[in-house]
């Protein structure tokens, strides 16, 4: 068969770990102009997960895009974990997907085989989301990449962006960490089959139940944690909150094996990426182990939403998250704003 | 002393190259990196297995000097 071809061999880095460093992309939109429109609520200005524009008092229209090179060798699942970290971004803004465009790019060795099960993955996940992919387009390019433009909608009033966080709220993570450093050590074949299994299922795991939840609660703020890491991530929220997050470290969910895995230096350059873009604004604790730092810096592909909401509703939107995703957990607060952006107790 | 060259190399390449020549046991072994990620990482590993490591600088490669 065709599908003998190791996806991940093609890839010189893989899923989110590829994106463009958050100081890399600031640097390069320096002095970009733009023009605003009063109906585009959330654009190019804010380190947002997706853009949204109000097209009347009842709808606005969400879109974000989202690709990377493999990150898995089994073309079906990659299709899958591409197009549920794409469609994360309009859960996290609060929406729900409708439409989605395939963004395919082929590289040498990719059989008609492959490319349809890719293909198929993706669908397959949009599907799942209540969403339909319409069409695409593919190019050809010296690595494989994959991915979605997805458009999804959400009331105007229950936008949830990550710029909103007040202080005292509480902050929950629904999906558990380490999954950049478990896929790197995976290359070294040093992690087991089933723990590798479990994270592939954790990264095709749509945010949507998560979503369905958190719309019920009085989320002030809300973000996915994909390859700006934890610690990246919390950074723009407390930034464009004008608060500080305080993340108790012991509580933060990971997967037990990544620990050692970091101590060993199996970590992906795009933590060191994080570590440079967000390290200035984060305060690290002494007592906090290096190994769990680097976990909190590490990029996650597909990873759970993190999100802001009063203290008063965190327990019972907990709860009910947790049957959705059992490893979500209270991991912090947001506090007025202090010297740091983040601390990292 | 094992001179290993990662130069061109990303991560975890370098770490696995270190971690390969490590399985011998040597007293001491030098490493030449050519990005903070792996300079990072391997030292990391190296301490991780025991080793005291040092590390020289010039023109954005990095000389490591692992000993036990």
């Amino acid at each position: 068969m065709e599908t003998e071809v190791k996806l991940t061999k093609l890839a010189s880095c893989a899923g989110c770990g590829a994106k463009v460093g958050a100081g890399t992309l600031a640097r390069l939109l320096e002095g970009f102009q733009t023009h605003s429109d009063p109906r585009l609520m959330v654009g190019y200005d804010k380190s947002d997960d997706a853009c949204v524009y109000v097209l009347d008092k009842n709808t606005a229209l969400v879109q974000t895009t989202d690709f990377f090179p493999p990150i898995v060798d089994d073309p079906f699942l990659f299709g899958q974990i591409a197009a549920a970290n794409a469609l994360s971004d309009i859960y996290a803004m609060g929406g729900e997907p409708k439409l989605a465009l395939n963004l395919l790019c082929l590289s040498p060795g990719m059989g008609q085989d492959v490319v349809q099960e890719i293909l198929r993955g993706g669908y397959a996940k949009a599907y799942e989301a209540g969403a339909i992919i319409a069409g695409g387009h593919t190019i050809q390019g010296a690595e494989p990449i994959y991915g979605l433009a997805v458009t999804g909608f959400v009331h105007p009033d229950h936008v949830l962006t990550n710029a909103a966080a007040q202080p005292g709220d509480v902050l929950i993570l629904t999906k558990p960490l380490g999954v950049g450093i478990l896929t790197t050590a995976a290359k070294a074949d040093l992690v087991e089959q089933p723990l590798l299994d479990r994270l592939y299922r954790q990264m095709a795991e749509l945010n949507k139940a998560a979503r369905d939840v958190m719309v019920q609660y009085p989320v002030h703020s809300c973000t996915d944690v994909t390859g700006f890491a934890l610690l990246g991530h919390s950074y723009e929220m407390a930034q464009g909150s004008g608060c500080s997050i305080r993340i108790d470290s012991s509580r933060v969910p990971f997967h037990p094996e990544a620990y050692e895995m970091a101590e060993m230096g199996f970590i992906p350059a795009g933590a060191y990426r994080n570590r440079a873009f967000a390290g200035a604004g984060v305060s690290t604790a002494s007592g906090v182990a290096r190994a769990v730092e680097d976990i909190c810096y590490d990029p996650q592909t597909s990873g759970g939403l993190l999100l802001a909401l009063p203290e008063s509703a965190a327990e019972a939107c907990l709860a009910e998250l947790k049957r959705a995703a059992p490893q979500a957990a209270v991991i912090g607060r947001a506090v007025e704003r202090l010297e740091y952006a983040v601390y990292l107790d | 002393m094992e001179k290993l060259d990662a130069r061109g190399l990303s991560c975890p390449e370098p770490v696995i190259m270190i971690r390969k020549a490590m399985m011998a046991k040597a007293a001491r072994y030098e490493m030449i990196v050519d990005n903070i990620a792996s300079k990072e990482n391997v030292t990391r590993y190296a301490q991780h297995q025991g080793y005291a490591v040092s590390a020289a600088e010039r023109d954005g490669e990095y000389t490591l000097t692992m000993t036990k």
